[in-house]
């Protein structure tokens, strides 16, 4: 699988990540040597083969809907890079 | 031997004796910092008045003639992307460089409860991302056993805190073989119990449905007490096996009669160290001549592990990493807008090899992609798990080696990640199927590295792995050996 300039820059907006102009032909060629070897999977029969996602034959933990105690505000906040009476700040969302 | 060499087990006894104090003892182990942690760089974060304060409580406990529990008063080290509370908390990243957790993981909890005594956070690969600590964003850790070499990863701090004397335990967690292959290269003991058997909660997430936190230790007999302490249910985490713990140290005994075990070929790969293959034989010819039956089977998809490992490992990556986005902790870069600052808070802070696996997971997830990388690799984790399954009908325990070489240069694959990942292929099938795995000592290279060989097991059948584990080392001293570190 030839990974593409183009295809570098999708996964990477994808990813949230810009890629130097410089870096973009080391990136194309380790993630086309990564695919390259994964494609061996395409070699094998899994036709009546069902996904599993993880190993456990767990499903559907409950538990009673009690209130238990959790962080306090500030100490939850206390990481923020950015704060403001008690929310966390961001750039501008919307346009306008 | 000095106090540094021992396990815990032995300073336990010493203590309950009152040979030594614990202060004495961490004072020991912080002076062996002193000594040689220029050399190997495992640390990245010490806690060292914390680790005295916690020692001089022991001891005032003990001098009232109250019974300690087994770590009690025992310094060891926990790696740095498992959360404890008001100590930085780094995952060896830029991202992470001034994150001070508000809360503990389960695991530390448990230790604290036991009143153990933290010496500092270990270095790893950046997000537990790789297998040699060189994709630490801070500094590589090398090998005590040669400086000049790698000590494994990504729990290659704590593997090569244990080896070179500056903790006397050490916790790490295994995705694909950072506990065992770290383990391996360093000549100590190292676990990844069952998934789900020991809670994940305050592990910071890599790939979710690998991931667990397991043991690294002097010996066997250390292994099976700290995983007694830090296996079981925990609320926190909705993947944890609600499961009764056995008594792991009830299976330290000297008895591999009628065990089963089996060679599984497809683990002899082309290209292994013929020094690997040859201490990996001698020790399966031992085991038999300790009395139990050995078989040759085989696992054919294992053939297919690493290309499922490399979809799963990084899309599960790719989702999990999303919640670095410079908005509730981590570092933040500036930007126009959001966008632009999510972008460039993660451009800035990530390294590469987090960069490539977010990269490879987003394609592989991606429209168009989905089904030919993403689904395709959950297919075949069912079939190299079924192999196991079938090959767990009939016997007790696998047998083969942790790593296919002992631990090279530092510099040596760096620039070649597809080759580091090839290097993962006798450990990540496990992770692939959720099963418990120890890697051993079980002799050194021509070059003296060291080997580690690993032993399979059932799902939660951790109790003989340990026996098995524990019946091979009794029989031989390389548990016994430790790394010179030019004389000092």
């Amino acid at each position: 699988m030839k990974v593409t300039k183009k295809d570098l820059e999708t996964v990477a907006l994808l990813s949230r990540l810009s890629i130097p102009a410089e870096k973009e032909e080391q990136y194309t060629q380790q993630l086309s040597a990564i695919l390259d070897y994964i494609d061996n999977l395409s070699t094998v029969n899994t036709d009546e083969i069902q996904p599993i996602a993880h190993v456990l034959p767990i499903s559907n933990v409950f538990r009673d809907d009690v209130v238990k105690e959790s962080l306090d505000r500030d100490l939850a906040l206390s990481n923020a890079p950015l704060k403001d009476e008690g929310y966390f700040k961001v750039p501008k969302i919307l346009e306008g | 031997m000095k106090l540094f060499e021992q396990p815990s087990h032995v300073l336990h006894d010493m203590l309950v004796n009152n040979e030594i104090t614990s202060l004495e003892l961490t004072e020991a182990i912080l002076s062996r910092i002193d000594e040689v942690e220029g050399d190997v760089k495992a640390y990245l974060t010490l806690t060292r008045d914390e680790a005295i304060a916690q020692a001089k409580a022991v001891d005032e406990k003990i001098a009232r003639g109250e019974k300690i529990s087994f770590l009690e008063g025992i310094p060891g080290a926990i790696k740095d992307n498992i959360c404890t509370k008001g100590v930085k908390t780094t995952c060896a990243s830029k991202i992470l460089q001034n994150f001070v957790p508000p809360y503990s993981a389960t695991v530390v909890n448990k230790l604290n409860a036991e009143n153990a005594v933290i010496l500092g956070k270990t270095n790893l690969d950046e997000f537990a991302m790789g297998g040699s600590t060189e994709n630490s964003a801070y500094f590589p850790t090398r090998n005590p056993w040669n400086t000049e070499c790698v000590p494994g990863g990504s729990s290659g701090g704590s593997a090569a805190a244990v080896a070179a004397g500056t903790a006397v335990w050490a916790i790490g967690s295994d995705t694909g073989g950072s506990i065992r292959q770290p383990a391996s290269f360093c000549g100590v003991v190292g676990m990844k119990p069952t998934y789900g058997r020991v809670s994940r909660y305050g592990l910071v997430a890599y790939a979710s449905s690998l991931d667990q936190i397991g043991p690294i230790t002097k010996d066997v007999t250390d292994c099976a007490h700290i995983l007694n302490i830090i296996a079981g249910h925990d609320d926190m985490d909705s993947t944890c096996v609600n499961e009764a713990v056995p008594d792991y140290t009830k299976a330290l005994v000297e008895d591999v009669k009628g065990l089963k075990l089996a060679i599984p070929k497809e683990y002899f790969v082309d290209g292994m160290d013929p020094d690997v293959e040859k201490a990996i034989r001698d020790s399966i010819k031992k085991l038999e001549e300790l009395g139990a039956e050995v078989v040759e089977i085989s696992l054919p998809n294992t053939a297919h592990a690493i290309s499922t490992y490399y979809l799963i490992a990084p899309a599960e990556a790719a989702t999990n990493l999303e919640r670095y986005d410079g908005v509730s902790y981590g570092e933040r870069a500036d930007g126009v807008d959001i966008v632009d600052m999510m972008t460039n808070t993660r451009s800035q802070y990530f390294g590469e090899e987090v960069k490539r696996r977010i990269m490879i997971g987003n394609y592989a997830l991606s429209a168009g992609y989905y089904d030919a990388y993403y689904l395709k690799a959950l297919k075949v984790r069912r079939l190299v798990k079924e192999d196991y399954d079938k090959a767990f009908e009939k016997v007790d325990v696998i047998v083969c080696p942790t790593a296919p070489s002992p631990a090279y240069k530092i510099g040596e694959k760096i620039d070649n990640p597809l080759e580091m990942y090839l290097q993962d292929v006798c450990t990540v099938p496990l992770n692939l199927a959720g099963l418990p795995g120890i890697s051993v000592p079980c002799g050194f290279s021509s070059k003296g590295m060291p080997i580690g060989m690993q032993l399979i097991g059932k799902p939660l059948d951790e109790a003989t792995l340990i026996r098995t584990a524990y019946t091979y080392e009794q029989s031989q001293d390389f548990h016994k050996s430790r790394a010179a570190l030019g004389g000092k």
